[in-house]
This record gives C-alpha cells, sequence and structure tokens, in this order.
C-alpha cells in the first residue's frame, strides 16, 4: 500500500516536473521545436536544455527521465541527499562517463544556440569538453607551473602564439581573482598554491579556453571556510560572462549563489525553480523537508 | 563505597578481580614478549645491513692489499688490463669503457622500450590485454641471464651480421641489445606502477578541458609520475652496470679500450667471473684484483642509488 502510493507520487513528481520544465521554457518538451525553447517566459535564454534524460551505470538507472533548462548566464544549483544522482547529471553535460565502460545516455541535451544534442554518440566529447569546461570537488592542478597549467587549455588546442597564451593567462588568472596573489610567481609550481588558491587555478585554467558553461562539482567540500567564501564570490562574479552549473551539498550555499535550484532525489528532479522560490516557497513537501534539515 | 556511588551499581575491575601485584606481573610478561618480538625483527633487518658491511669488509681488506702493489693512479689512468700477461697492468679503463659501453646501448634500448610499455599498459591497454601482456613481461624478467646470453650469441649477433657483414661474432652491440630486453620488465613495471599511481582526479581535469589521451598521458600522467619513472630508469642503469651472464658469454673477453659498440670487449663484472673461474691462482696479484674490480662496480652502484635517491626526492610530486 505504501509502495503504491509512493509510486503514485513520483509519478506525480515526474509530470509537475515535466509540467514546470515546459513552463519555464515556454514551450512543451518537443525535441523538434528546441530553438523555440531556447526562449523563455521570464526572458532569461536558455543555454542548455535536458530532455527526458536518464542514465544508466550498466543496468543500475541512475537518473530517471530529467527535464530542465539551463538558463544562460545564470547559476543554477543542483542539490539533493548523497547518491541522488546530482554529480552524475553534472558529469553528463561534458560526457565524462564516456571515460568509464558500462554508462549509458537516453533522451538529449541540447546546448543552445546551435542545437547541438551533447548526447549524441556522433558528436564528439572532445569538443564537447572544449566548450564546456569543469572544476572538480578537490582541486587538481596539473603538476607543471602556475602558468602552464592556466596554458595547457590552450595548448592542447593548438595555440602556439607566445603573446597570445601570454595574455590569455593573464585575463584568466584576473577572471580567477588569482592575478595579484600569483603575478610575480607564474612559474612556481601549482601544488606550491594552498588549497583555496588551487581551486582557483582550476577556475582559471577553464577560463582560459572561454568555456561556454562551466560546471562545478562541490567546488568548496575540499575548503576552509574564508577560501570558500572566495570561490563564492567568484562564482557570483563570473555569472556575467558564463552559464554555471553547480552542485552542492551545502544548502546556505546554493541559496547564496543560485539563481536556479534543482531538488533531487533518488535520481529524479523533484523540484525545479528560482532559488528564491525553491527556499521560501518550495512547491514539493520533500523539497521543505530537505531544504530546511528535516531530512537527508 | 567510591565504586558504588559513581555507576550506581559495583564496578567489576578490567581486568577480573586479580590483585595489584598479579597485575604488575602481566604487565612485566607483555612487556618481556613484547622485547622479544622487537628483538627478532631488529634481528632480520640486520641481516641485510650485516651483508653489506660484510662485502664492503672483504671488498676493501683484499682491494688494500692489491693496491698495495699496484698504485691507485696507475689503476685508474693505465689503458692496459693484462692481468695474464708476463708483466701484468693493471689499469680499469678498459673494463670500464666496457661496462659503461654495453649498459649505453641497453639503455637505449630498454628505456623508449620500456616507457612506450609503461604508457601503453597504463594509459590505453584494456583490462584484458594488459592482464595477457603483464605475465608475460614477467616473465621476460624471469629468465635466466645466461640463456639471454646465448640467446644474443647464437641469434642477435648473426641477425647484426645480415646487416654488417664485417661484425665480430662477440661484440658489446649484440650484448647490449639483449642485455636491454632483458631489462625491459624492470623498467616497465616500475614506471607503470608510477604512472597508474597518479590519481584519476588528474587525468579527468585533463579529459575536461578537451584533452586527447594521447595528450593526458604524455602532458599530465608522464610528468606527475616522473619521480618514479626516473627511479625506474635509474633501477634499469643499476641492473645494466652490474649484469654479468649476458656480457661474459656475448660480449667477448678480451679488455679493449673502446667505446665503439661494434668491437668486443670486456666488462667488469665478466672479468670478475673470468678471474672466479680459475684463470689466476688464489692469493695472487692477479687474483686480488678482482676486488678492487668489484669495488668499482659496487661504487658505481653506490653513487647510481644515491643520485635516484635525489632524483625521487628532486621530482616527487604531492598529489
Amino acid at each position: 500500500m505504501v509502495s503504491v502510493a509512493t509510486m503514485r507520487m513520483s509519478e506525480q513528481a515526474a509530470a509537475d516536473t515535466a509540467a514546470q520544465a515546459g513552463a519555464a521554457s515556454g514551450e512543451a518538451r518537443n525535441p523538434n521545436s528546441s530553438d523555440m525553447a531556447a526562449r523563455n517566459a521570464g526572458g532569461v535564454p536558455v543555454k542548455a536544455s535536458v530532455e527526458n534524460f536518464s542514465f544508466y551505470y550498466g543496468d543500475f538507472k541512475a537518473l530517471k527521465s530529467i527535464s530542465m533548462p539551463v538558463h544562460e548566464k545564470r547559476v543554477t544549483a543542483l542539490i539533493g541527499p548523497s547518491g541522488c544522482g546530482k554529480s552524475t547529471l553534472l558529469r553528463t553535460f561534458n560526457r565524462m562517463h564516456d571515460l568509464y565502460p558500462g554508462n549509458r545516455y537516453e533522451g538529449t541535451i541540447r546546448l543552445h544556440p546551435d542545437n547541438t544534442n551533447l548526447l549524441d554518440p556522433a558528436v564528439d566529447p572532445i569538443e564537447v569538453r572544449m566548450r564546456i569546461g569543469m572544476v572538480f570537488q578537490k582541486p587538481n592542478p596539473f603538476p607543471k607551473s602556475i602558468y602552464e597549467n592556466v596554458a595547457y587549455g590552450l595548448r592542447i588546442r593548438g595555440e602556439r602564439n607566445r603573446s597570445v597564451i601570454d595574455d590569455s593567462v593573464r585575463e584568466a588568472l584576473r577572471g580567477a581573482a588569482l592575478w595579484s596573489e600569483v603575478e610575480h610567481r607564474l612559474h612556481d609550481p601549482a601544488t606550491a598554491l594552498s588549497g583555496g588558491q588551487q581551486q582557483r587555478l582550476c577556475i582559471a585554467r577553464c577560463l582560459a579556453t572561454q568555456p561556454e558553461v562551466l560546471l562545478f562539482d562541490e567546488p568548496t567540500s575540499a575548503l576552509d571556510p574564508i577560501a570558500t567564501a572566495s570561490i563564492e564570490e567568484l562564482i557570483h562574479e563570473l555569472r556575467d560572462k558564463v552559464t554555471i552549473l553547480i552542485v552542492t551539498h551545502n544548502m546556505q550555499q546554493a541559496a547564496r549563489v543560485s539563481d536556479y535550484t534543482a531538488y533531487m532525489y533518488l535520481g529524479e528532479l523533484m523540484e525545479f525553480g528560482e532559488t528564491n522560490q525553491i527556499f521560501v516557497n518550495p512547491r514539493r513537501k520533500e523539497t521543505e523537508d530537505y531544504i530546511t534539515g528535516r531530512f537527508g | 563505597m567510591q565504586e558504588t556511588n559513581s555507576g550506581g551499581a559495583v564496578t567489576v575491575a578490567p581486568y577480573g578481580p586479580l590483585s595489584v601485584s598479579d597485575r604488575l606481573a602481566k604487565k612485566a610478561l607483555r612487556n618481556f614478549k613484547e622485547r622479544v618480538i622487537e628483538l627478532l625483527l631488529l634481528g632480520a633487518a640486520c641481516v641485510s645491513v650485516l651483508t653489506t658491511v660484510g662485502i664492503i669488509w672483504v671488498l676493501v681488506s683484499e682491494s688494500v692489499n692489491f693496491f698495495g702493489t699496484v698504485s691507485i693512479w696507475s689503476f685508474l689512468t693505465d689503458t692496459m688490463w693484462t692481468p695474464l700477461f708476463a708483466e701484468p697492468r693493471y689499469g680499469i679503463l678498459p673494463l670500464l669503457a666496457g661496462t659503461l659501453t654495453t649498459s649505453v646501448v641497453a639503455l637505449l634500448v630498454a628505456i623508449p622500450l620500456g616507457t612506450t610499455i609503461a604508457i601503453y599498459l597504463s594509459e590505453f591497454a584494456r583490462p584484458t590485454v594488459r592482464e595477457v601482456v603483464k605475465p608475460f613481461l614477467e616473465l621476460l624478467g624471469g629468465i635466466p641471464t645466461i640463456v639471454y646470453g646465448y640467446f644474443a650469441l647464437m641469434v642477435v649477433i648473426p641477425l647484426l651480421q645480415l646487416i654488417m657483414p664485417e661484425l665480430s661474432g662477440f661484440n658489446m652491440l649484440g650484448a647490449g641489445i639483449v642485455m636491454g630486453i632483458a631489462i625491459i620488465p624492470y623498467v616497465s613495471s616500475l614506471a607503470e606502477d608510477a604512472m597508474r599511481a597518479v590519481p584519476m582526479s588528474m587525468r579527468e581535469g585533463s579529459y575536461a578541458m578537451g584533452a586527447t589521451r594521447l595528450q593526458t598521458a604524455f602532458r599530465v600522467v608522464f610528468p606527475a609520475a616522473l619521480s618514479g619513472i626516473l627511479s625506474a630508469y635509474i633501477l634499469g642503469i643499476s641492473r645494466a652496470v652490474g649484469e654479468t651472464m649476458i656480457v661474459a658469454v656475448a660480449a667477448g673477453m678480451q679488455p679493449n679500450f673502446t667505446v665503439n659498440p661494434l668491437e668486443p670487449a670486456q666488462t667488469i663484472s665478466a672479468y670478475i667471473v673470468q678471474v672466479a673461474l680459475g684463470d689466476l691462482p688464489h692469493g695472487s696479484i692477479g687474483y686480488q684484483s678482482i676486488f678492487a674490480a668489484g669495488l668499482s662496480l659496487m661504487l658505481m652502484t653506490l653513487a647510481l642509488n644515491l643520485v635516484g635517491h635525489v632524483v625521487r626526492r628532486r621530482f616527487r610530486e604531492a598529489y
């Protein structure tokens, strides 16, 4: 009896979500009309639209028919308890799952304005990653100098012009609020930096290639409160330049940095909406329970 | 009274109803046992230290006798090594040249091949391929070097003679190439371990930037594992310098002051084998010369180990 009730509830959830996603993008979830989906009732263009997306680790269905928009030059937070699939969803955007065998995508994630389906097997994952940068949970600078870390993306793209690389490195480090701290030691090893500086270096590394979307996977979970504050401030500043998706365990962080929030639970998208609405006036009881800490 | 106060019930001592002296006796027994075990462990550790000290003692004491007759200066600068001649000369340089030449040839084979194999196994091979290739590599490392020696003599040198007909039947090139093949497993397995120890998060960081597998392997994983890879090379060099049977069989037995790998020559280790097999009477100055040669060899490997230690510290990456 209980399980039937739960099932009904989750069907209802899916329907709600679909309705919301449709409403938010001003269009039904019809892949043929994606360019229509790129517009939005509230006037904020959509950078990427997730449509009926499911994900399998082998036989395990980790994500169940997710549909949501990612608004351009806004911050979208993915929240939910451990194991809800928020990191799995994030890592889909740059096809990180392609690195490991046995993973399977279903549905589409369209990147606007060109409507490329990121999950199309014909689309080269390397091209996807050229457009979508990612910052990881633990800072992972390469065993190179600060300069070479930031120049990495340009070098693998075949850039050889020294002055172009110099300029991009400087701009990226400025963009990541790290320039003044490393200006005089660009050729020191990156591992000599503190944890917070390393994380900002990883952000600079992404910025150097001017990605359209930046993915943050719990970027501050390994950092102290002061470093966390500086990263949050940075995310806030970057919002004007790039579309941001951030996975976080920290509810206050989601409330502080994001414009939109998606609450996920057990591989399903429970609720998506403007962060204000989600935190102040959640539509669903489960979302409210999670946000207020009664659950999860 | 105090006990009942604290818990509301009578608490039982953790070791049962023992008197104080009994508990002390138990502690003394425990201390004794710990002490015995510690001593056993120390003894085990001492075996290696004492062996090393013993070897050094033998080498040094016999070499002192040798250097009583032959001056260190002529040992280090004379370009002739002719202990069997009527007027013997003991210049280490020809043996040193032979050792270094065969080692360089071996490393020119082992380092590129070993590194390539390690990169392939660590970064590109599917698990099934790795499971097939690795046992074969280990097998390569388990073949007795005397077998490699005859492989050089019977297979590799005749093949080389097809290309270079004037090549002598014994030469450093053939011996060095086969020695390199024998060293590959040491280099590749250590280098592979070093690369596999690089955390996945670093590779993901590179892939996330849009890098290919090749770019990730060469620009991120390889530099991250550099310290371990260099240790693998240094172990390879140590093995090449000390390798005996392959060069004794295939490089010829004449001390020859040359660095031309196409010529036959003798290495330090091969000379020691030759004398130990009984060409020179025990106690003679010629016999003692093998200890001086052995001491030189040991100093070379010691120096390599020190270099390896410094390199490991210098290039270690904290991840």
